[in-house]
């Protein structure tokens, strides 16, 4: 992984360009970041403009760049009379607890196939690495009648959390990046610590986990955005209004809310993660690379 | 509990008869495995309930009849000739292939040319990087209804932008002859990011001295970017395209979001017509044939994927 700072020497080479090649370089760049700042920015002020404009004006003045009167009761209408404040805590309950699952299941399933190595263990690894050519948004259909009558137990976890936590934990890619990361770490720890009488548990919560923390950070990272960002499965295993994440609810609010509510409320949902994005950037574009070069 | 007992010292146990460390070490290699399966049993339980109980379930279910309360019944064929013989399932096929046509076509080149010439920025690379993936961190729900909003034909932003250089108004989401191409401008705004952040950190992994050398040897800035910078970056290329394809195969959220499959079922795509199927009609046979397909389509590209990248990687 390159540090930001440090610069790789790219396809202008040894950087010694004509003064006309140096201004096109420098224009393309230019005219990039005017681009990005539009696609990125651009949508992001529309929609907080929208959110505290009245309606009647948005409609007259569609391109106007300020609004004429900013009404930020919109927020708190939003928040209470349409419930945001409800279905976001409904999706921090949902993300927190996929989250959980995912982080277990991959750690112990790693660290069973990477350290343990029981046999058969490589016909399970197989197995787990063959449901990533079924993404589970394919199988749609069977996976919720698998959850309204769970096969063995005979239980209906349709419009409970469970429906969406447990099949969270079936992810074969963050399996994977644990086992793979694991892997790498030395095995004479391993020996010295059995030497030393470590159990087995120990050995995951003392020793492997100390050293594992990039690897649960980008776990952790791809459970929380996937989670937070799924649409179709809460759609289908909550039908209940009172449970759904903001996802689905603000799918159901459009058409009903009034349009400057609803964008106070699509404000309110974006917010966190960009928050969140925009804290822990670094972290997240290094946990980017890490999946996508070594993957 | 141990783990590597076969490593263990010999001179430890070479004061015990034979027998008993032939019977200890058994019973330590038993409990190593125990623990082993004692480890792998959550991974077990979640994946055998919820990944590979559903693969069989969904075979199982496409050649059967059920309203999920009496006893499913077997009938053959019958789901597939019914999936076949429906034209909307013929529309909802050629309009995917359309999307992820279209989907490829912007979407594949243009995250390519934005981390090249990111690439070559020094000062506010941190500013590009943030900017790029923004798209991505909104969710998907949000997204889409900004970009209807945006849509609108009235009074929406682009109409109205457009409108001030003389251009418009265009019907966007409201005609079947641009609603596709509509979603895939607002789905590769919303992905691009992360695909140009994993080509940027694969640009940086190229070896300096490449470029200087082919520069030493004279050839201009395209001819570094064709035959230095493209084959260096081939792996990577050839991940993400497949990447893309699966998953813009399997779109759902922006057709189900924006048009609901119209215009008059411009926007029917196969994913959304199995969730139609399921969940609208109660057809749950006639959505698992379906699922079957598109899982055998999957399968197929995913073969031809690699054997495509072996046959490269040979070369």
């Amino acid at each position: 992984m390159t540090s930001p700072t440090a610069f790789p020497t790219t396809f202008i080479a040894s950087g010694r360009q004509g003064p006309a090649a140096r201004a096109a370089t420098r224009s393309i760049q230019a005219a990039t970041l005017i681009l990005l700042l539009a696609a990125g920015i651009g949508p992001l002020y529309w929609m907080i403009k929208g959110a505290v404009s009245p309606p009647a004006q948005t409609v007259a003045h569609p391109l106007a760049v300020w609004p004429g009167q900013a009404r930020f009761a919109n927020f708190s209408t939003a928040f209470h009379e349409l419930g945001i404040g409800h279905y976001l805590l409904n999706t921090l309950i949902v993300v927190s607890g996929s989250w959980a699952v995912q982080l277990f299941v991959s750690v112990t399933a790693g660290f069973a196939l990477s350290v343990l190595r029981p046999r058969f263990g490589k016909v399970v690894y197989a197995m787990i690495l063959a449901t990533m050519f079924v993404p589970y948004t394919v199988n749609l259909v069977s996976l919720f009648l698998t959850i309204i009558d769970v096969p063995i137990i005979h239980v209906d976890l349709a419009d409970t959390y469970w429906a969406l936590w447990l099949p969270a934990g079936a992810s074969a890619f963050t399996v994977l990046l644990a086992k793979q990361f694991f892997d790498s770490l030395p095995r004479e720890l391993f020996d010295a610590a059995h030497v030393d009488g470590c159990s087995t548990r120990h050995l995951l919560t003392k020793i492997v986990l100390p050293m594992s923390r990039p690897v649960l950070a980008v776990i952790s990272l791809l459970a929380v955005t996937h989670s937070w960002k799924e649409f179709v499965w809460p759609l289908v295993a909550l039908t209940d209004p009172t449970k759904q994440p903001i996802s689905v609810a603000l799918s159901q609010l459009s058409g009903q809310a009034p349009q400057d509510q609803l964008i106070a409320a699509m404000v309110m949902a974006a917010a966190p993660p960009i928050v969140v994005f925009a804290v822990f950037q670094r972290q997240i574009v290094a946990g980017l690379g890490f999946t996508g070069v070594k993957g | 509990m141990s783990l590597l007992t076969q490593n263990r010292p010999p001179t430890a146990s070479r004061r015990r008869p034979l027998a008993g460390l032939a019977a200890r070490r058994r019973g330590l290699e038993t409990r190593r495995q125990i623990a082993g399966w004692l480890f792998l049993l959550p991974a077990l339980v979640i994946f055998g309930l919820f990944a590979w109980w559903p693969i069989v379930r969904g075979f199982t279910l496409a050649f059967q009849r059920t309203n999920l309360v009496d006893p499913a019944q077997w009938v053959g064929f019958d789901n597939f000739r019914a999936v076949l013989d429906d034209p909307l399932a013929a529309t909802a096929v050629k309009n995917t292939a359309i999307y992820v046509g279209l989907a490829l076509a912007i979407g594949f080149p243009a995250p390519l040319i934005l981390a090249s010439v990111m690439s070559t920025v020094r000062r506010g690379a941190g500013l590009y990087r943030f900017l790029v993936y923004l798209p991505v961190v909104i969710p998907p729900t949000v997204a889409i209804l900004l970009w209807k909003w945006f849509y609108d034909p009235g009074s929406g932003l682009f109409n109205s932008l457009l409108g001030k250089v003389g251009l418009g108004p265009y019907p966007w989401l409201d005609s079947p002859h641009t609603a596709l191409a509509s979603l895939v401008l607002e789905s590769t705004w919303a992905g691009m990011g992360g695909a140009v952040l994993i080509y940027l950190a694969a640009m940086a992994g190229i070896p300096g001295e490449l470029y200087e050398a082919a520069e030493m040897d004279g050839s201009g800035v395209w001819r570094r970017i064709w035959h230095v910078m493209l084959p260096q970056l081939r792996p990577v290329i050839g991940l993400l395209l497949l990447v893309q394809l699966i998953s813009t195969i399997q779109v759902f959220t922006e057709p189900y979001l924006f048009t609901g499959g119209g215009p008059q079922n411009a926007t029917m795509t196969v994913l959304l017509l199995i969730f139609r199927y399921a969940f609208q009609n109660g057809e749950y046979g006639q959505a698992a044939a379906l699922t079957t397909l598109m899982v055998l389509t999957l399968a197929v590209l995913s073969a031809v994927y690699l054997r495509a990248t072996r046959s490269w990687s040979r070369t």
